[in-house]
Order: C-alpha cells, then structure tokens, then sequence
C-alpha cells in the first residue's frame, strides 16, 4: 500500500503554497512585530488586534471574508484579475489564505524576541555612527534570529495545515488547489477513502515533525553563537 | 574643541536646568545618583530629546529646540561608554571593534585598530565572544570601539562604576593615557566616584538635584571649602601636584610640593614623576605653633585663606600652602578656641597615611 498520484500532489502543492506562504510573510512579520515592540503610534491596539483576528474568528469565516474581497466579481478582485492576477480558485489564493492564518503566530513570536532586545544596545550602535536601517540589520536583527527562526516554523507548519479558509477561497480542486488537509477530508468522505487518508496523515506528521526538529537545531546554533558559547 | 550646553528638561520627580562649557581634556560631572548626570550624557548623543536646550561642539549645533534642530546620534560623531559596556553579544571582541570603525567618516582622522588594541591591550582578547570577558575587559572593548568611530569627543557615563577596586585600577591608567597620550580628545566624564575625578579630571563641573553647584578647574574647586557639603564631608579634600624625589628602602618616599617635602607611602610612580596627591580634608589638622615631638613629620606652613561655617558642628578652612592650596575640617568650636580667622599664619599636620595608594596618580 503507497499513497497515489493523487496524495504526492497534494503534498507538493502543500509543500510549495507553505513555502510561498511563510516566505512572503518574513519580512511582513518581522516589520509588523518590530512595530508592535519598538513603536507608539495611533492606531497600534488596532493593529493588533487586525493581525490577531484570524487567530480568533473561525477560519472559514476568514475564506469567505477573502472571498468576497478577491472573489472575481469583487472590485480588488477585478483589479487584480486585470493585471493577470488571480486569487479566488487558485493556488496563489492558497498562498494567501496560508499567509493570513499563520501570520499572527509568527509575529507573536518575532515580538517576543524584538522584545528581549535591550533597545539600549541598538541606542549604543547609533553613538557609533549606524544609521537606523543599519542598526536594525547588523544588531536587532541578528539578535532575534531564534525568534525569527520559531516564527517561521510556526507559520509554516500552520500553512501546513490549514485547511477552513482554504478550502472556502479556493475550493478543493485535485492537481489545482487540492492541498494535503484538503485531500485528506477529500479521501475521508469516500467509502474506503481512509487508506490513502492515512497515508496522507503520515506525510502530514513528517513534514511538521522535521521541520520543527530542523528548527530547534537551527535556534540551538544560532543560541549558542549569541551566548558565544 | 569645546562643548556648551543649555539644557532644562522636567522628569515626573525632578527638573534639571544646567548650562555649562567643556573644553579640551577631560570634563567631570560629579553627583550622586540622581542628581541628573546621565540625563546630560544621553542629550549630549542625542539619545534623549530634553523639553528645551542648546548644545554645540566647536559652534557645531547639534541641538536647538527654538530652531528646531535635532542631529539624530549617529551623526553627533560623540563615542560613548556607558556604565555597562554593551557590546553587541553575537559579536566578537574584533568585530565589535570593527563595528566602530565601520561608520567612522570616510577620510576621518583618528586611531587605527592596532593603535587601540596597543593602547588597550587587547591583543589577547580579539577572537573572544563579549560573554567571557571580565568588567574590566568589557569596559577596555567598550571604549576602544568608541575610540575607533573616530569621535570628536568621548561620553563617559559610569565607565568605572560597576567595577570592583581592583578592576578600576586596571583602566584608570589607560584612561589616564587616553588624557595624556598624542589623542588629545577631549572627554565628558560623569562620575560619582571622588577618588576617580582626583585622579582623571582637568575641570570639574558639581551638580545636585538638577542645577550646577560649582564648575571650574579641578584644583580650584577641589581647594573650595563652599564645595565640601556638595563631595560630602568625608570625601572632600584638595588636589595638589607633587613631584617625586626618592623611594626609601623602607617604602616611605619624599616628594616635593610648593611649600616643602612630604613623606607618604605607597607611592608608586617612578622618580621624577608628577604625581596628584588628594588630600581628605578632614586629614588635615591644624595648629597655631610648630608642632615638636610628632609622630608625623608632614607639616606645611600655611595661611588661612577663608573659613566657611557648615551645618553642623563642622567648619571647612582654606589654607594656602606657597602656591598650592588645602582644605581642613575642624569643629566650629576649634575655629573660636584657635582664633582662626583669614590671613592667619599656621601650621597643616598631614599625617603620612593620609594620602591613600588609591589617591595617588598620574
């Protein structure tokens, strides 16, 4: 017993929407968390409590949420329908349901780490001539790197999974927009679906499994380097 | 190379209000915690926007909050060494001298990394990571990565505060060569610390809750019994310059000041060397005759310059000794009994233990 055809695509298309997902959202999460921890500006209970929202709604709410802004009768959506831009029904919109839903678990993190920067540090690069991007590149940065590093995983491993806004965005089309969780509740609903289910299940585990040990090894080396141990 | 600034800032608990000028070796900041020194030091880098105030370096204006200039601190060129040294943990000792250099302006003048690891003594430590260094250690990185950001002046906040005895007797000389040495840069040295200020500083500016006391040369204000109450009555005490004649075998030496010998232990400074002396004022004993029969062989001839009432039973008296100048305590009521008055000739009994190793420098 292997998985089918149908299995290994699903994990790729997972894989690459994860990957698309968490890598578009770094640089975002680390702004959004830097801004959180270092920043008083008007507005800023608002912003949190915007990137905390798909966390607390119900995913699905969030897909038809998406659905309606990208839908291809929506106005953004036809917008972007015009530059070639497709969302709705679409891996690309798997991407950006993925980035949404794990958004708030990476800058929660990153937060935490910006946080246990002494800012009094970066204060002391400035004395020694650094501009503000520079400070933030060769002090701030490097140091929350294991903050970095656990957000990332976790907002792959939610990319992952997620299954509720997905499957509301961009359906549940095979080969198209059929993702690892979405085919499994797929192989679910057929009667004798639940071996390729399990096979899936097993993919599923791998995956999060190695990237969370990959992580802890990468935060451990990067620990270590800092603490110059 | 000068520094003025005017400065009024108003925190929750307490207002400061100073003007004040510094010109070229090291300027001290002297107060006890509190009094708003470290206030000054961040609105001089520029890491504190005080409510109003004016500073310029060299009629460089670097803060006008009527014309509304504000230099941010990376283009003050004002190197700063903070009371805990900060260096940047994920970086090595060389890197973190390098990150100094880095930004140092293109085609400024100032000293090269092999120039400060020889001054420093960082030979051994280039390749350690920050976490393993001592206070002593930290601190010598600290100010060589300032020096290498090719500074037009140096902040020191504390630099000696967190270090044990010996440790502050690890870095004060290099901070002495720093004063001394073919670098000349001028230095704000804030400090709480008495002995370090005797031993480092050229002016020294008094400050308490928030407004300058006193500024002046440091043999002046040191030498100013109205000063006293602001060291405190146990830390106060004048300055003077002596010159080394010769170490005795027995570890007593005989230096030279304006007004005669000295015989003081512990003396480590080669012969012929200037050395400072501190001298406690309430170390200082005062009689009308010559004294015979004593057991401490340090006595000046010296004149009441003016006498200055205390709070409480105390009174400081200042005494010129040729061209130099001292401070005693004595008690209000041995001001009556002795008939002190200005212009009275007498005699300063100095016992020889008065001038501590730790006090000694230069």
């Amino acid at each position: 017993m292997t998985p089918d055809a149908a299995a290994w695509d699903a994990l790729r298309l997972s894989l690459w929407v994860a990957f698309w997902a968490t890598l578009l959202a770094i640089p975002l999460a680390v702004w959004v968390a830097w801004l959180l921890a270092r920043k008083d500006f008007w507005g800023k209970a608002v912003l949190n409590a915007a990137v905390h929202l798909p966390l607390v709604l119900p995913p699905v709410v969030t897909g038809y949420l998406l659905l309606l802004a990208f839908g291809r009768t929506a106005p953004l959506g036809q917008a972007l329908n015009a530059l070639g831009i497709q969302l709705a029904f679409h891996w690309t919109g798997a991407v950006l349901a993925a980035m949404i839903m794990g958004f708030p678990l990476m800058v929660r993190a990153m937060r935490l780490a910006i946080e246990a920067v002494d800012p009094k540090l970066e204060d002391t690069a400035a004395t020694l001539g650094a501009p503000r991007g520079m400070v933030f590149f060769r002090v701030t940065l490097p140091l929350i790197l294991p903050g970095v590093l656990a957000g990332t995983v976790m907002g792959f491993a939610k990319a992952m999974g997620e299954f509720g806004a997905t499957i509301t965005f961009v359906a549940n089309i095979p080969g198209k927009t059929q993702t690892l969780p979405s085919a499994i509740w797929a192989a679910l609903q057929i009667p004798g679906g639940e071996r390729q289910a399990v096979m899936m299940v097993l993919m599923a585990s791998t995956v999060a499994i190695a990237a969370v040990l990959l992580a802890e090894l990468l935060a451990r080396r990067v620990a270590a380097r800092i603490a110059g141990a | 190379m000068s520094l003025s600034l005017t400065l009024s800032h108003r925190f929750a608990d307490f207002a400061l209000d100073i003007t004040l000028e510094a010109g070229p070796g090291i300027t001290a900041l002297f107060g006890r915690s509190g009094a708003g020194k470290s206030t000054i030091i961040n609105a001089v880098g520029g890491l504190l926007h005080p409510n109003s105030g004016r500073i310029a370096v060299d009629g460089d204006v670097l803060l006008d909050t009527d014309l509304g200039i504000f230099v941010p601190p990376h283009k003050r060129r004002l190197g700063t060494v903070f009371q805990d040294a900060r260096l940047f943990p994920h970086l090595s000792v060389s890197q973190n001298l390098m990150f100094g250099a880095r930004y140092a302006p293109r085609g400024s003048s100032g000293p090269a990394l092999k120039d400060v690891v020889a001054l420093l003594g960082l030979q051994d430590l280039l390749d350690r990571a920050p976490a393993t260094l001592s206070g002593g250690q930290k601190q010598r990185v600290a100010l060589g990565r300032a020096l290498l950001s090719h500074p037009r002046m140096l902040l020191m906040d504390e630099p000696l505060a967190s270090l044990d005895g010996p440790r502050k007797q690890e870095i004060l000389p290099f901070l002495e060569r720093l004063r001394d040495g073919p670098l000349g840069l001028p230095i704000l040295y804030v400090s709480h610390a008495v002995d370090e200020i005797a031993r480092l500083a050229d002016t020294l500016v008094l400050i308490q809750s928030g407004r300058v006391q006193a500024q002046g040369p440091l043999f002046d204000v040191m030498a100013d019994p109205a000063a006293v109450p602001l060291l405190g009555v146990r830390e106060a005490g004048a300055v003077i310059e002596a010159d080394v004649l010769a170490h005795g075998t027995d570890g007593i030496s005989t230096l030279r000041i304006s007004a005669g010998t000295l015989e003081l232990p512990g003396v480590h400074a080669e012969t012929g060397a200037r050395v400072r002396l501190r001298v406690l004022a309430q170390d200082v004993i005062l009689s009308l005759t010559r004294p015979e029969g004593l057991s401490s062989v340090n006595v000046l001839p010296v004149e009441v310059e003016a006498i200055h009432p205390g709070d409480g039973p105390g009174a400081a008296i200042a005494l010129r000794a040729n061209q130099d100048r001292l401070l005693s305590r004595v008690t209000a009521r041995a001001v009556t009994e002795l008939g002190l008055r200005p212009g009275l000739k007498c005699y300063a009994i100095l016992k020889a233990t008065t001038v501590a190793p730790g006090s000694i420098g230069r």
